[in-house]
């Protein structure tokens, strides 16, 4: 019971950062979708394009995160404060499932219901806007679902440059060899990504086109 | 939608080709003229060039050489979206929008247009009327929630929507079962003389072709036979035309035998 006792005790501190943590989420996911909502759409209608824009975001899920935090940090603007740095590298790993899941969702909407839009004469704003994008909201949510959860996940480590978050906590206790500084940051970041996951299922459900 | 003065000639074929951008010729210099109220159904087996054929009239493709005219103009001196709107388009598989409502989906094009909420409601209600649908029963309900006939009765309901002179019908009929198609075919068919207007069928039917032409283009190949009045048709000498005769004799005898 040491664990609970812990976290009574430092209840103040434990809101304070959880509060951090879904500020920085928050404004990553925020980013990551008006980049890759965007994104996703221009990859259904210039297929050039597809392989360097998926393969870019790829990459960029590819970099360790703490490498990545790294790399940015002597960036001009972006390394002046640790916020900002932390939140553009989140948006980054949150990229490629945004990208993908948009791209699908269109390409998934039936061939004919694309079809009897164009020729009723619907323009491509129209068809994109009223049939391709209401038809793959859900495909769209299901990607921000598993970017959020991710993103909740990587956010602790963006403790290391010093954004604050869940992360501080997990990082103290390592160096400390405390194992309830440890679950402070991370039994409270498992929640929210819980939390998170279970919301947008709900939200993709409520939008899936009935069929 | 105001109408046009008429022309004599509501769509016309001037040797139009058709080859894909990396060089298939999937038709071969077509000369067809439509008039103005006739029922024009395209005949022949897939492939055939059938459909591409229906989608140059509505500019969902572009001739290669030749032209294709409308009401006098060709199609690329048209809007795409002007011309589309004065044409109806019946697709096999209807293509409702799954996340609209019928009353939705056959609105479509009135709203795109600007109509007032009133007469949008009004026309709905006209049309599916006029389709054998229940206005009131049909009207808020989702195409998932209807049989296959029902949604093809839908689909012709919103091609009308906007009253346009001509009308393309892409295998309307094919994705029903033998029975239903053969009930809507029928109301369709007494439909058509209410309607007056140009329609083109593209069908691999050669009932459907004799239930519905005024005249049957019959194609094979990427190229028009020939163009025949039902009756002709019964009697051509056509290769193509006789196979056609031939499965319907079969099916005749058939009948006799039982």
């Amino acid at each position: 019971m040491k664990v609970a006792s812990f976290f009574a005790q430092h209840a103040d501190e434990i809101l304070r950062a959880t509060g951090e943590h879904v500020w920085l989420v928050f404004w990553a996911m925020l980013i990551a979708v008006a980049v890759g909502v965007p994104l996703g759409i221009l990859v259904t209608r210039r297929p050039w394009l597809s392989k360097p824009i998926l393969g870019g975001a790829n990459i960029a899920e590819t970099i360790p995160s703490l490498a990545l935090f790294g790399f940015l940090l002597p960036v001009p603007w972006l390394g002046d404060r640790a916020e900002r740095l932390a939140i553009v590298a989140l948006a980054l790993y949150a990229l490629l499932p945004i990208i993908r899941n948009t791209a699908t969702g269109i390409e998934g909407v039936d061939r004919a219901v694309r079809e009897a839009a164009r020729g009723m004469g619907m323009t491509d704003g129209q068809i994109l806007w009223k049939v391709e994008l209401p038809l793959s909201l859900s495909t769209v949510i299901a990607g921000v679902r598993v970017a959020t959860v991710l993103t909740i996940g990587i956010a602790t480590i963006a403790a290391a440059v010093g954004t604050g978050g869940l992360g501080e906590f997990i990082f103290r206790g390592l160096a400390m060899v405390n194992n309830e500084l440890i679950l402070a940051g991370a039994i409270p970041a498992a929640l929210l990504a819980l939390a998170a996951d279970f919301g947008f299922s709900l939200l993709e459900r409520r939008f899936r086109p009935a069929r | 939608m105001a109408h046009e003065p008429h022309t004599e000639v509501a769509i016309e074929f001037e040797d139009a080709t058709y080859r894909l951008p990396q060089g298939k010729t999937l038709l071969r210099r077509i000369r067809l003229r439509v008039a103005p109220g006739e029922t024009l159904v395209l005949l022949g087996r897939s492939g055939a060039g059938k459909t591409t054929a229906l989608k140059l009239i509505n500019r969902l493709l572009e001739p290669s050489t030749g032209a294709v005219r409308v009401e006098g103009k060709s199609t690329v001196e048209w809007d795409a979206i002007a011309l589309r709107r004065r044409i109806g388009y019946v697709i096999q598989e209807a293509g409702l929008f799954p996340h609209y409502t019928v009353g939705e989906n056959v609105a479509v094009v009135p709203k795109l247009e600007g109509w007032s909420e009133d007469r949008q409601r009004r026309r709905v209600r006209e049309l599916l009327a006029l389709v054998g649908l229940e206005p009131e029963e049909f009207r808020k309900r989702y195409p998932h929630e209807l049989s296959g006939g029902q949604r093809q009765r839908v689909g012709v309901a919103r091609a009308l929507a906007a009253d346009p002179p001509i009308l393309l019908m892409d295998e309307p009929f094919g994705a029903l079962d033998p029975l239903t198609r053969g009930e809507v075919r029928r109301e369709f068919h007494e439909l058509q003389a209410r309607l007056g207007k140009t329609i083109v069928i593209v069908t691999h039917d050669i009932s459907e072709a004799l239930l519905l032409a005024t005249r049957i283009g019959l194609m094979d190949a990427g190229e028009l036979r020939g163009v025949y009045s039902p009756r002709e048709f019964l009697n051509a000498t056509d290769q193509v035309a006789a196979a056609y005769l031939a499965q319907l004799r079969v099916l005749e005898e058939a009948g006799e035998e039982k």
